[in-house]
C-alpha cells in the first residue's frame, strides 16, 4: 500500500511541473499583452507596467521567475483586478466551491447509492426500472439544461426556493447542490447496481447467506463493500467533472465559487488567473484521482492483501 | 465463423431492440433534418420578424420566435448541423487518434507499450476541459479548433479499448502467419488487426458522440464554443436561459431537442454493444 502511494506521488510531481510549465508557454502563445485590451495607454504607462509585473524579461527568466515563486505557493498577482494575487482570489473561492461540490457529492452518493443498491436487490422489478429511467435522465440531460429548468420549475413558476445567490437567503444552496449532484447521482445508481449485481451472485455471498446473516447484514456488510468498489473509483475522476459542473452551475446561480472566478478569468484574459487556477486545478485532481485509487484498493481484499 | 455472419447477427439483435431501433429512427431523422435544413426550415435562420420579437408557438411560427423574432424551429434545424458536425467530426477526431496510439501500442508490446500507456494514465488524470477553454481562450473561439481540441481529448478510452482488443488478437495464428509472410507494420494494423477489432471501435465512438456533443454544449453555454450569428444547440440554450423568465418557450424546445438526442445516442450505442457483443449485456 504504502509503497504504491509514494510511486503515484513521485509520478505525480514530474506531472505536475509539466502541467504548469506548458500552461505557462502555452499563455506566452496568446496575441496580445495583458494591457492592451479596452483602452490603449500611453507606452510610458505600458512601460511601466510591464515593468511592474516584470514582463519586460525574457520568457525564459519569467518562467524561471514564476516556478520558483510556485514553489512558494506564490502566483503571482492578477491582472485583472490590481492589488489582489491570484493566490488570495483562489483562498476567497475555494471554500464555496468546496462548500457547492461536498453538498453535491452527498447528494449524489445518498440518491445514486440507495437506488442503485435497490434497483440491484429488486431486479427487474419496477423499483429497478424506475431509478434506471431516472438515472437514464440525469445522464442526458445535461447540467446547464437542469440547473435552468429546476430554476424555472421552483424557483420563477413555483417561487418555493430562490433563484441564484449562495448563503444569503435560506434555501438558496439547495438549487445548485442539487443541479450539479443530480448528473453523479445517475452515474453511481448504475455503477452501483451494475457493482452490486455481480458481486451478489459470488460464493462469499452465498457463504454468508448459509451461514444464517440477515439479508440485511449480507447486503451491508459483505456485498456493499465489493459491490461499492466501482463507485469508489469513479470517485477520482469525478472531481474532474464536478469541476467543470462547477464553471456552469455558479455561472446559472451567480455563485462566488472558484469556478466562476475560472470562466471570468477567461473572459477578461486574466492571464496570471488562468494560469494559476489551472495550476491549482491539476494539483487537485491528481491529489484526488490518487485518493480514490488508493481508497479502491484498500477496499479490494485482494489487493489489500497482496501488497 | 466469418465475418459477414458476424455483422448479421448483430443486425439481427440489433432489430430486435425496440429502444435502439428508436434511437437509430431518431439519428437518422436529426441527419436528414440537419443535412436538408436549408429547403425544409420554414425561415432563414437570420431572418428576422422585427413587428413580432419574441413571440410564443403559434401557427406561423411553430415554436415560435426569439428576442430578435427569428424563428426558432428553423435555427433549431440549423443548430442540428453544428451539433451534429462538432459531435461526428471530433469523434472523427477522436477516433483516428485513439485507434492509432492503441494498434501501435498494443502491437509493438513491451517498452513502446508502456511508455504509450503510461502517457494515457498520465493524461487522464489531468483536468483536460480546462485546457480546452486555455486553448479556446488563446487562439480564438475557431470552430476547427473546436473540433480538434474536443477530439484531442476524447481519444484517451478509445485507446485502452483497443489496445486490449490488439493484446487479444497478437498472438493468434492469422497474426502469426500474417507476421511469418513478412507483411509490413502498417498493413499489419490496417488489413489485419483493424476489421477485427471494429465493432469495438464502432460501439464505443457511438458512444463518445453523445459526450462530444455534451462537451460543446457545454463550452458554448459558457460562451466559449460556437461564436454566433452561427448557433449550435448549447448556444440557443444558453440564449434561452437569458430569457426565460418571460420567453421559457425559448429554453425549452431547443433542451427538449438536446436531449432526446442525447437519449437516442445513447440508447442506440447501448444497444449496438449488446447486438456485436452480446457477453456483455447483462440483461
Amino acid at each position: 500500500m504504502l509503497s504504491i502511494f509514494f510511486r503515484r506521488i513521485f509520478l505525480a510531481i514530474p506531472v505536475l511541473f509539466a502541467v504548469a510549465s506548458i500552461t505557462f508557454f502555452l499563455i506566452k502563445l496568446a496575441p496580445g499583452g495583458p494591457f492592451d485590451a479596452d483602452k490603449a495607454v500611453s507606452p510610458q504607462v505600458l512601460k511601466n507596467l510591464n515593468e511592474a509585473y516584470n514582463l519586460d524579461a525574457s520568457n525564459w527568466e519569467q518562467y524561471v521567475d514564476y516556478m520558483s515563486n510556485l514553489l512558494r505557493g506564490d502566483l503571482g498577482p492578477s491582472f485583472r483586478f490590481p492589488g489582489r494575487s491570484v493566490t488570495e482570489m483562489i483562498t476567497t473561492g475555494l471554500p464555496v466551491t468546496f462548500e457547492l461540490a461536498f453538498y453535491a457529492i452527498l447528494i449524489a452518493l445518498l440518491m445514486g447509492v440507495f437506488s442503485g443498491v435497490l434497483a440491484a436487490l429488486k431486479r427487474n422489478t419496477f423499483l429497478d426500472f424506475i431509478p434506471m429511467a431516472i438515472a437514464m435522465i440525469g445522464i442526458c440531460v445535461p447540467t446547464f439544461l437542469m440547473g435552468p429548468l429546476l430554476v424555472l420549475v421552483f424557483g420563477i413558476n413555483l417561487e418555493v426556493l430562490p433563484v441564484s445567490g449562495w448563503g444569503q437567503l435560506p434555501g438558496d444552496k439547495i438549487l445548485p447542490s442539487l443541479t450539479l449532484g443530480f448528473a453523479y447521482a445517475a452515474y453511481i445508481a448504475r455503477l452501483s447496481r451494475g457493482g452490486m449485481l455481480e458481486v451478489l451472485n459470488q460464493d462469499f455471498i452465498r457463504t454468508a447467506r448459509a451461514k444464517g446473516l440477515t439479508e440485511r447484514m449480507v447486503v451491508i456488510k459483505h456485498a456493499m463493500q465489493g459491490g461499492l468498489i466501482p463507485v469508489v473509483s469513479f470517485l477520482g475522476p469525478a472531481i474532474a467533472g464536478l469541476l467543470a459542473g462547477s464553471f456552469v452551475v455558479e455561472t446559472i446561480f451567480q455563485i462566488p465559487g472558484l469556478g466562476r472566478f475560472y470562466v471570468e478569468a477567461a473572459f477578461n484574459r486574466d492571464y496570471t488567473m488562468i494560469l494559476g487556477t489551472t495550476i491549482f486545478f491539476s494539483a487537485m485532481i491528481v491529489f484526488f484521482n490518487l485518493l480514490s485509487d488508493l481508497a479502491a484498493l484498500w477496499l479490494n481484499p485482494r489487493s489489500r492483501d497482496s501488497s | 465463423m466469418n465475418n459477414n455472419s458476424l455483422w448479421s447477427d448483430a443486425l439481427y439483435r440489433l432489430s430486435r431492440n425496440r429502444a435502439a431501433m428508436f434511437g437509430g429512427f431518431i439519428l437518422i431523422l436529426l441527419i436528414f433534418c440537419a443535412a436538408l435544413a436549408p429547403w425544409i426550415a420554414p425561415y432563414s435562420y437570420s431572418y428576422q420578424d422585427l413587428n413580432l420579437g419574441a413571440s410564443p408557438p403559434s401557427g406561423e411560427h411553430l415554436l415560435g420566435t426569439d428576442i430578435l423574432g427569428r424563428d426558432l424551429l428553423s435555427r433549431i434545424l440549423y443548430g442540428a448541423r453544428i451539433s451534429l458536425l462538432v459531435g461526428f467530426v471530433a469523434t472523427g477526431v477522436a477516433l483516428v487518434i485513439g485507434v492509432s496510439w492503441g494498434i501501435i501500442a498494443g502491437y509493438m508490446g513491451g517498452r513502446v507499450d508502456s511508455i504509450m500507456m503510461r502517457i494515457v494514465d498520465v493524461l487522464y488524470g489531468l483536468p483536460f476541459i480546462i485546457f480546452i477553454i486555455l486553448l479556446m481562450v488563446i487562439f480564438g473561439r475557431n470552430l476547427w479548433l473546436l473540433f480538434g481540441a474536443i477530439g484531442a481529448v476524447e481519444w484517451l478510452t478509445m485507446a485502452r479499448i483497443v489496445r486490449g482488443q490488439v493484446i487479444g488478437l497478437k498472438n493468434q495464428e492469422f497474426v502469426l502467419a500474417a507476421q511469418a509472410m513478412g507483411v509490413s507494420n502498417f498493413s499489419m494494423f490496417r488489413r489485419h488487426l483493424l476489421p477485427n477489432i471494429l465493432g469495438p471501435i464502432a460501439v464505443y465512438a457511438t458512444l463518445t458522440i453523445p459526450q462530444v456533443m455534451l462537451l460543446e454544449g457545454f463550452l458554448s453555454f459558457l460562451g466559449l464554443g460556437i461564436q454566433p450569428p452561427m448557433s449550435s444547440w448549447g448556444t440557443l440554450i444558453k440564449d434561452g436561459v437569458e430569457s426565460m423568465e418571460e420567453y421559457s418557450w425559448l429554453l425549452i424546445y431547443p433542451g427538449i431537442t438536446f436531449t432526446i438526442t442525447l437519449f437516442a445516442l445513447n440508447f442506440f450505442g447501448d444497444g449496438l454493444r449488446d447486438a456485436l457483443d452480446p457477453k456483455t449485456s447483462d440483461n
